[in-house]
């Protein structure tokens, strides 16, 4: 094949699943938790479309897609919780957002 | 030397990728962090045109750095310094084993990819030219996979809706 193969864009996809789960698990603010989500969500696509070219069906490409609308999706409701969050004078901080802690 | 360049194209895509990921995790000013994704996600874009994923590249352009990066920006914009993301504060303990759960999860995809590589990895599919189109996806679109794209709008509707009723003010808010 001209060009690298399947392994390499599987091993850039883990890279950039780890760095998302960094992200995810490290940052309080729920903007960048948002932001490193869709990283996550990328590297999965990445993925999917690796190993759609690698068996040659593009139902891989489809379930992309599927995720790319669902992230969508994500951010619509992710980014109202943060602005009804603002709007009631809530800290912008996953950490101090316990009320619901058990 | 279509080879060659087709590396080097993957080297460059891969490397902003990368790069432009680990901006958007380390950043404190959130504008900026979203401007990184937005290259992050366009090097996605290159790494499916690299994948024969056309139409998926195009739409990762379209929705993804366009529509959903458009939405974040403003959000970030009306947010203006309360936005601001420092990294101070947490504790400790929760901050190293983030770290080693992450590094837990790198550790175990180079594993797994070290042990199947030169097996089946390195033989691709042969596809035809119009592998990736926008006729080929969405014939399978409405084929296959119909009910799947018909969830998928249903879901954007809910999530539209959702939006709008968290996004309303109440009378007892203060806005």
């Amino acid at each position: 094949m001209d060009g690298p193969g399947i392994g390499w864009y599987l091993i850039v996809a883990g890279i950039l699943f780890a760095t998302g789960a960094m992200g995810v698990m490290m940052r309080r603010s729920p903007l960048i938790v948002l932001l490193s989500l869709e990283i996550m969500l990328n590297a999965g696509n990445l993925t999917l479309v690796a190993f759609s070219r690698q068996v040659g069906g593009l139902d891989g490409q489809i379930f992309a897609l599927a995720v790319m609308a669902v992230a969508a999706g994500e951010v619509a409701v992710g980014l109202g919780l943060i602005v009804a969050m603002a709007r009631r004078g809530l800290a912008l901080d996953v950490d101090r957002a316990s009320a619901l802690k058990g | 030397m279509g080879n060659v360049l087709v590396w080097i194209v993957w080297f460059a895509a891969a490397g902003g990728c990368l790069a432009s990921g680990v901006a958007v995790v380390s950043l404190t000013n959130p504008f900026v962090a979203a401007l990184a994704l937005i290259g992050n996600l366009a090097s996605l874009a290159v790494l499916y045109l690299l994948l024969a994923a056309e139409f998926l590249a195009a739409a990762q352009v379209l929705v993804y750095a366009g529509a959903v990066m458009v939405m974040f920006l403003f959000v970030i914009a009306y947010l203006g310094g309360r936005a601001d993301a420092p990294w101070a504060g947490g504790p400790p303990l929760l901050r190293s084993a983030a770290v080693i759960a992450a590094a837990a999860l790198l550790t175990e995809v180079v594993v797994v990819l070290g042990l199947a590589w030169g097996d089946d990895l390195s033989e691709p599919a042969k596809v035809s030219s119009s592998f990736g189109s926008p006729a080929a996806i969405g014939e399978l679109f409405l084929t296959d996979h119909l009910l799947a794209f018909e969830i998928t709008s249903i879901v954007l509707l809910v999530a539209a809706v959702g939006g709008v009723v968290l996004g309303t003010a109440h009378p007892e808010e203060r806005t």
